[in-house]
């Protein structure tokens, strides 16, 4: 077996110098009732081909986005990644490399992660990022979480034009707590009133910016009127390249901001593993979930780096933490920090510019198709259209002609018969013309 | 030999930030010119520099690989970190897990573009099933602390679904520091259990805390000490007397892969960490997964999504209505962490049963040499046998003025990531050393040779060259002291950093 090293030689004389009879001898302190003594009913091991042989014959059962117009988004963005990134994240001193416990042995990976939370603050408009979260989902919960300590309140109001994961993600991760949780009705053309709700009982407010219907929002009133009433502005973003183009939460007024980095550096995955990004303003750093990484020197006097108030984490706090959080998305976030490094300033606009064109052109193109109404007056790269029919059967009858056509709202509210006709429908930089040009041609032809 | 002009010293390269590399208006990237068209950003395009530094892609590729060579890694160096399980990652896992088909799919693909992916969640959550012997499992938790996030959502569910209020949950001393704060995130309180002389759970006084209140025990086993909990069916038995249930923390399930059926000590839910166990990268802190196994009274509160198989195919059930059960609903976007689904079925594919259990008893062959060689140079702390990881603890360095820490400080000098310090805490000094079956006899014969050559080192009075490592490494010891009294948590530029001062 090519993975273990040892012989049955070795293992004979390190029986010896155990003192044990056998392997056997080893388990002694497992209950009989509980020890198996052959290997369990499963396919025996197998060599590198034959694994590849059968792995890639599930993956032939998939449509991979590469091989179809792809126009999904809703979370999960596809983006071009440069080879550079793969290569460089695939350098066995970071991919096999764990939490930098051992400052002096992982000052590689301390670096970069310095350099990603401040790429993440950049971006975000904020003052300080910590190095990262799961995913934007599981980071919201901890988002809302985080005001509530802040501000010491309960109330925690969803609006309704947060993604459907998020919005149900922190629903459930905070079901067993005192906290409240109001979620919105899903709000796809931006009527909802929020700033009638938020009162002083209101830890925080959270928005998505572009929301999950696509619209670019204005969110400085709303900031203006959290800060009144005491509460905090927690600002989502799923798709940070928008932040490329699009006013950043920090400039707007947001105390926290979250992300899902997904979209810069990594691959679309089937949706895992994602990125969490948190944000926040420096006088809130010390109720943060999650690792951070700070700056000091060594005993020479060098700059280095270090992990640090590692007094708000479990391994030091244990159940009085600010969260449970451990193991976090680093090998994600390696990927995130090359490819904005590649990207730089210029990059990273450009990208953003090319999104939006994109997205403008599609969303005239199908707006011109008859029976099809653009339903986001503004947006960045994606935007909500409503159909003569429903969405579902729509999308099935594209991809049964091998068009990746957005996704029907319904996936996620099949209880809003409202929204059974809406479509969600995204461009990126990776749509060619011919692309557009063929997903406008299939629809015509199934309304 | 003098000091180099450059700050490097060969091999060691010194390196600054990105942000100090910027040259204006310069990528690493090509793009063409966006389209012309009239925006829809509804008068919110961001104005002044974001402040992103602009770098060519040699520039790019040149600072990581740098970066890169300050790291210690499995692929370069036997990496014991006890409670961590830093095997070897097979690369057939990385390759498998970039072939487009698995790579370049999206989640919210129409279902019938993406059976093969499906099909494969389901693959991987059987092995998983079949080899604890568990009938149930969420596929979603993204690592150990959210599995057992999860495993206690749905305790809590149970309860509440039975009209019970439950609020304490026992966990021994012994317990990762994740256990009591994930319990903490469910709305329960804590209760200590502590370990007896022999690095167990004490029975007695865990009976003692037992009581209609109490929730679930969190037990670890093979527990944080490298040992087998041996009255775990007694364990098991008592939690389940007063009705409460009993979550496994599956950390150190390496050690019993194919060789204990989980099922039969009485658990009703356990995580498996398979950046661990099923040899998934730790990419430097993350990502991993915690697939979390559920005895038959606890699946019908899972969380969505879940993946079934019908005459049509696999099809997802994403909403709690679909799925005929009480799901504490989503506790992650998407469904899962499916890039490590990947490598972990690639793995266990490669393993196989056979494999499989031979790995796990390599593991505890392993850590038992390590075990009985440095047992007389060290201070082990319990008695053999142990599983998958030895623990010692600092008698051995009793008056002779070294740590604990600053043996694993001269260990780095020797070309060994320390093995876990500090940790568990029921010990003074704890050195917590787990080899994995994928280390060589050779390599344990030469990291034996190092730590007791350190040892004597340590016991002839030779303080202060244990005081003053690592000497070879990029940076020496970092003040972590002046790290946290004034955080600097990102670069600033320097005028602005100096107008702060």
């Amino acid at each position: 077996m090519r993975y273990l090293p040892l012989t049955d030689a070795d293992r004979r004389t390190m029986l010896d110098a155990i003192g044990a009879s056998s392997v056997d001898d080893l388990f002694r302190d497992v209950p009989v009732a509980a020890r198996r003594d052959a290997p369990v009913d499963l396919p025996h091991h197998a060599s590198e081909m034959e694994v590849e042989r059968r792995l890639t014959a599930l993956a032939q059962k998939n449509l991979s986005a590469g091989c179809a117009p792809f126009f999904i988004g809703a979370g999960a963005y596809r983006h071009h990644v440069p080879a550079a990134v793969d290569a460089l994240i695939q350098r066995g001193e970071f991919l096999t490399s764990y939490t930098p416990y051992q400052a002096e042995v992982s000052q590689g990976t301390l670096q970069y992660l310095f350099e990603f939370q401040t790429q993440v603050a950049l971006i975000t408009g904020m003052d300080v990022a910590n190095a990262s979260m799961y995913d934007a989902a599981t980071a919201t919960a901890e988002a809302a979480s985080m005001a509530c300590r802040v501000t010491k309140r309960k109330k925690i109001i969803l609006s309704g034009d947060l993604h459907p994961h998020y919005r149900s993600v922190t629903a459930s991760t905070l079901q067993f707590t005192d906290l409240e949780v109001e979620a919105l009705d899903p709000d796809p053309i931006g009527i909802e009133d929020m700033l009638g709700r938020i009162d002083s009982q209101t830890a925080c407010v959270v928005v998505q910016n572009p929301s999950f219907f696509g619209r670019v929002n204005d969110l400085r009133a709303l900031a203006a009127a959290c800060h009144d009433e005491g509460a905090l502005l927690v600002v989502v973003v799923a798709e940070p390249v928008s932040l490329g183009l699009v006013t950043s939460p920090g400039e707007m007024g947001a105390d926290i901001v979250v992300a899902e980095g997904q979209s810069i550096g990594n691959g679309l995955n089937f949706g895992g593993p994602g990125l969490g990004l948190f944000s926040t303003k420096d006088k809130y750093v010390r109720q943060m979930p999650g690792r951070l990484i700070g700056q000091t020197v060594d005993s020479e006097g060098r700059r280095g780096w270090v992990l640090t108030l590692s007094t708000r984490e479990q391994h030091i706090r244990r159940e009085k933490a600010t969260s449970n959080i451990c193991t976090n998305s680093g090998l994600c976030a390696l990927a995130f920090t090359i490819h904005l490094s590649l990207l730089g300033e210029e990059g990273l606009r450009k990208l953003a510019r090319i999104n939006h064109a994109n997205a403008v052109i599609l969303a005239e193109k199908l707006a011109s198709v008859k029976g099809v109404k653009l339903l986001s007056q503004t947006f960045f790269n994606e935007f909500a259209v409503q159909l003569p029919k429903p969405a579902a059967e729509v999308v099935e009858a594209l991809a049964a002609k091998r068009i990746l056509g957005g996704v029907p709202v319904s996936r996620f509210y099949p209880n809003y018969p409202e929204l059974a006709d809406v479509l969600l429908l995204t461009a990126t930089e990776t749509n060619s013309e011919g692309d557009i040009d063929a997903l406008v041609a299939a629809l015509k032809e199934v309304l | 030999m003098t000091e180099t002009f450059s700050g490097s010293r060969g091999l060691i390269i010194e390196e600054g930030l990105i942000f100090e590399q910027d040259t204006l208006g310069q990528s690493g990237v090509d793009l063409a010119e966006p389209a012309p068209v009239v925006d829809r950003l509804g008068g919110l395009e961001r104005k002044g520099r974001i402040g992103l530094p602009g770098l060519s892609e040699p520039t790019v590729v040149r600072h990581y690989t740098r970066l890169s060579q300050k790291n210690f890694g499995i692929d370069s160096v036997f990496y014991p970190l006890g409670s961590c399980t830093m095997k070897h990652n097979p690369r057939l896992n990385e390759k498998l897990a970039r072939l487009p088909g698995l790579s370049d799919i999206h989640p919210f693909q129409p279902q019938s573009t993406v059976q093969g992916a499906l099909e494969l969640i389901d693959m991987t959550a059987h092995w998983l099933k079949t080899l604890t012997g568990m009938p149930a499992i969420a596929m979603s938790p993204a690592a150990g602390a959210h599995g057992e996030f999860c495993g206690l959502m749905a305790i809590r569910a149970a309860f509440n679904d039975r009209g019970e209020k439950r609020t304490r949950v026992l966990v021994p001393e012994s317990a990762h520091g994740t256990n009591p704060a994930s319990a903490a995130a469910c709305g329960f309180t804590v209760d200590t259990i502590p370990a007896t002389a022999r690095g167990r759970v004490d029975l007695a006084a865990l009976k003692a805390k037992l009581g209609p209140d109490v929730a679930a025990i969190m037990v670890t086993n093979p527990n944080t000490c490298g040992l087998f909990e041996d009255e775990i069916l007694e364990i098991a038995e008592a939690i389940h007397g007063v009705g409460g249930y009993f979550y496994c923390d599956g950390a150190n399930y390496n050690a019993i892969v194919g060789r204990v059926r989980v099922a039969d000590l009485g658990v009703d839910v356990m995580h498996i960490n398979l950046h661990k166990t099923f040899s998934t990268p730790h990419g430097g802190g993350g990502p991993g997964a915690g697939p979390t196994v559920l005895s038959a009274a606890l699946a019908p509160y899972a969380p969505l999504p879940a993946v079934v198989h019908d005459d049509k195919g696999f099809r997802l059930i994403e909403h709690a209505a679909e799925s005929g059960a009480k799901p504490v609903g989503r506790i992650k976007g998407y469904h899962g962490q499916f890039g490590v689904f990947v490598r972990a079925l690639a793995y266990m594919m490669s393993m196989g049963a056979d494999g499989l259990r031979q790995a796990s008893t390599d593991a505890v062959l392993n850590a038992n040499y390590l075990l009985a060689q440095l047992g007389d140079d060290l201070s082990a702390s319990f008695d053999g046998p142990c599983m998958h990881e030895a623990l010692f603890d600092d008698r051995f360095l009793k008056d002779s003025g070294v740590t604990t820490l600053d043996f694993a400080k001269a260990l780095i000098d020797e070309g060994y990531h320390p093995m876990t310090m500090y940790f568990p805490l029921v010990v003074h000094g704890a050195l917590l050393m787990e080899p994995t079956e994928t280390e060589s006899k050779d390599t344990l014969d030469q990291f034996i040779a190092s730590v007791r050559g350190l040892a004597k080192r340590a016991k002839a009075g030779e303080a202060d060259g244990f005081k003053a490592a690592p000497v070879h490494t990029p940076r020496r010891r970092l003040d972590e002291t002046l790290a946290a009294r004034s955080p600097v948590l990102r670069w600033t530029p320097p005028a602005v950093a100096k107008a702060a001062e």
